[in-house]
């Protein structure tokens, strides 16, 4: 099991976060996720607020936002639900962070199939630039965190940076995507691989060729 | 005998083209879904018997067959639901991602169709939550569906109705195992569940269930429109149809490639991804379907038929078709030791042997990689590995316990080499 804790419930903490509400944007989509459950199945939606919850958080905070246990709380009222199941939830799923994280949540692949591409560099790359698996940064830039498998693997090594992913990649172009989005720009995200599309064989297309250029409509050929 | 363009289902795979209905109608989806389910609900589920299919999530359960489960009278206390399990973790496995961001309408159509075969009220699709920009496609394709009338009520005008939802994980492995995914959509932990009762008799919300793969769903719109016998023309006895293949590690161009089942592993490697990195004496080793199954040797793979018979009978399996190529760079030990791992990670701490055992097996597999071991410890971890194997609620244990079974297989030389170097050196 992964080791997580929740932060410490202090006064600072109540304070700062014991009036949490949704705004209007994410109680819509609160609403909305939980129309998708048959009525009074609406805990089911309690992963999709949790998510809200850390996005609005992280919005406030102009981080990648956190789930402090004053908005569990909101959370568990909101579903009309124990706030002990909710605790539950937040702290099984790998997703919502429990503790504060930086403006850009930096998620290396560290498992086999990323590994044998090359993961090593790009650890080696963020830890050349003070950033330590665990931890954020002294400026509130950079959390670094070591993921599990996140499906990317025949486009492998691949980071994911905030809502993106960065795939094929090499440690100086990490170091490169990293100088950007410090610099507030957005780089593209997906392969950087030059001349690939996504997850075809790179430079030499082995079947599908006819997809290039157009839409191609193969029942003609059946 | 290759598989030729015409023949592969998803022709979009690479997402060259918009994965927008209109783009998708072009390419063939939608096209007279209606016809497809007034055939019934029996004629459908016989002709996706017929066909072959198995489950493409990894276990190779008959499709048409699980979906006879379902009960054939429903009452309006207890529907029947169609979950889609699309929360593909295992490492390795990268298909479902390609199927959900390039063709998304082929998985709703399929959604409509597999959901009427079984009388479902409504699919729910569980995307993992690391897929963040692909699950923002996948509400925007099933929006797009309930916009054109294609889903929802009076679905393509068949008089049936059926709601499509899009639920998303958080990040935990563990959600893929079918009970877990349905307590998972309950807004709990996601823990599995004992079976029985399966989830075709109590699943989601108590209510007859059915738990399929992304891609086991997607081909079956075009199974009815080509028909049972176009599928089961490729492919080995017993292991029917085309196949999405994800080759990672070190080959030249690791890619997602549709192929015909019981493809030979060469064939699919040097057709498809320009061979082994620095050639074929260079293989060390491959992992066939996805980290939960063992690794078959450089020798033993090569001229395999990459299905589900053809990798079992060397001690391995199909998985989910991911298959991950490691050369004679690899720390192979490290590799493995790796996914022991993930395995502790994601183990849900339900189940004591898994919960200890997986955290046991990585401490041991850390000291062998760097020789720090007695011998005699190659076969207490091979002990621990079969105390957790089989004595779990789910596979998960299973799946940690046998790649490092696979490892003291095929190359107990390599364990019992580091550590006598390692006592040479403390010697020294």
């Amino acid at each position: 099991m992964a080791d997580r804790h929740l932060a410490a419930d202090t006064p600072e903490l109540r304070a700062r976060w014991g009036n949490f509400t949704f705004n209007a944007a994410w109680d819509a989509k609160a609403r909305a996720a939980i129309a998708s459950y048959p009525t009074g199945r609406q805990r089911s939606a309690v992963m999709a607020l949790l998510d809200y919850a850390q996005r609005q958080v992280g919005e406030e905070t102009a981080t990648q936002g956190w789930l402090p246990l004053p908005v569990m709380e909101y959370v568990a009222q909101y579903l009309d639900m124990p706030v002990i199941r909710v605790v539950e939830v937040a702290t099984f799923y790998f997703m919502y962070n429990l503790v504060p994280v930086g403006r850009f949540h930096v998620q290396v692949c560290g498992t086999t199939p990323c590994m044998l591409r090359g993961s090593d560099d790009l650890f080696a790359a963020c830890k050349a630039r003070g950033m330590h698996k665990g931890h954020t940064t002294d400026d509130g830039l950079w959390t670094l965190t070591e993921v599990e498998c996140i499906g990317n693997c025949a486009s492998a090594p691949v980071v994911q940076i905030n809502d993106d992913n960065y795939e094929d990649l090499t440690a100086p172009q990490l170091d490169h995507i990293l100088d950007e989005l410090a610099a507030g720009r957005q780089p593209k995200p997906g392969t950087q691989e030059p001349g690939r599309h996504t997850v075809e064989p790179a430079g030499a297309l082995s079947s599908l060729t006819a997809m290039t250029t157009e839409n191609h409509d193969y029942r003609g050929e059946w | 005998m290759a598989l030729a363009d015409k023949d592969r289902i998803f022709t979009n795979v690479y997402g060259y083209q918009p994965w927008n209905l209109a783009a998708a109608r072009a390419r063939g989806d939608w096209d007279n879904t209606r016809d497809i389910l007034a055939k019934g609900r029996d004629a459908i589920i016989q002709e996706i018997k017929d066909s072959g299919l198995r489950g493409r999530g990894g276990a190779g359960f008959p499709t048409g067959m699980k979906w006879s489960f379902m009960p054939k009278e429903y009452t309006p206390e207890r529907p029947g639901f169609l979950v889609i399990n699309a929360d593909e973790s295992e490492p390795g496995s990268c298909k479902d991602r390609e199927i959900i961001r390039h063709d998304p309408h082929k998985l709703i159509e399929g959604a409509l169709v597999a959901g009427f075969a079984m009388g479902a009220r409504a699919a729910y699709i569980y995307i993992r939550g690391e897929y963040i920009r692909e699950a923002e496609t996948l509400f925007a394709a099933v929006q797009e569906a309930y916009d054109a009338g294609l889903i929802g009520k009076n679905a393509c005008q068949s008089g049936y109705d059926f709601d499509v939802y899009v639920h998303r994980g958080a990040g935990a492995y563990i959600c893929g195992e079918e009970t877990a995914m349905i307590e998972s959509i309950e807004g709990k932990k996601g823990q599995p569940r004992l079976k029985p009762p399966f989830p075709a008799g109590a699943g989601l919300y108590g209510c007859p269930t059915t738990v399929n793969n992304v891609e086991s769903i997607a081909v079956s719109p075009t199974i009815m429109r080509r028909g049972a016998g176009w599928f089961s023309s490729f492919g080995r006895e017993n292991n029917k149809g085309t196949k999405l293949f994800q080759i990672s590690g070190h080959v030249n161009r690791p890619c997602v490639v549709e192929e015909e089942m019981s493809i030979p592993f060469s064939e699919l490697i040097e057709k498809h991804c320009g061979g082994i990195r620095d050639g074929r004496d260079n293989l060390l080793a491959v992992i066939p379907g996805g980290s939960s199954v063992p690794l078959v040797p450089a020798d033993q793979i090569w001229d395999a038929p990459m299905d589900f018979d053809g990798l079992r009978a060397l001690g391995s399996g199909l998985g989910t078709a991911a298959v991950i190529v490691m050369d004679k760079s690899t720390d192979i030990v490290r590799a493995i030791s790796r996914l022991s791992y993930f395995y502790k990670h994601e183990s849900c701490g339900q189940c004591t042997p898994c919960r200890e055992g997986t955290g046991w097996m990585w401490r041991i597999m850390e000291r062998l990689r760097e020789g720090q071991a007695d011998l005699s410890e190659i076969d207490i971890l091979w002990d621990v590995t079969k105390q957790v194997e089989g004595h779990t609620i789910c596979a998960l244990g299973d799946a940690a316990a046998w790649p490092i079974q696979g490892l003291i297989r095929h190359f107990r030389p390599e364990l019992e080499r580091r550590i006598a170097d390692n006592m040479r050196e403390a010697a020294e």
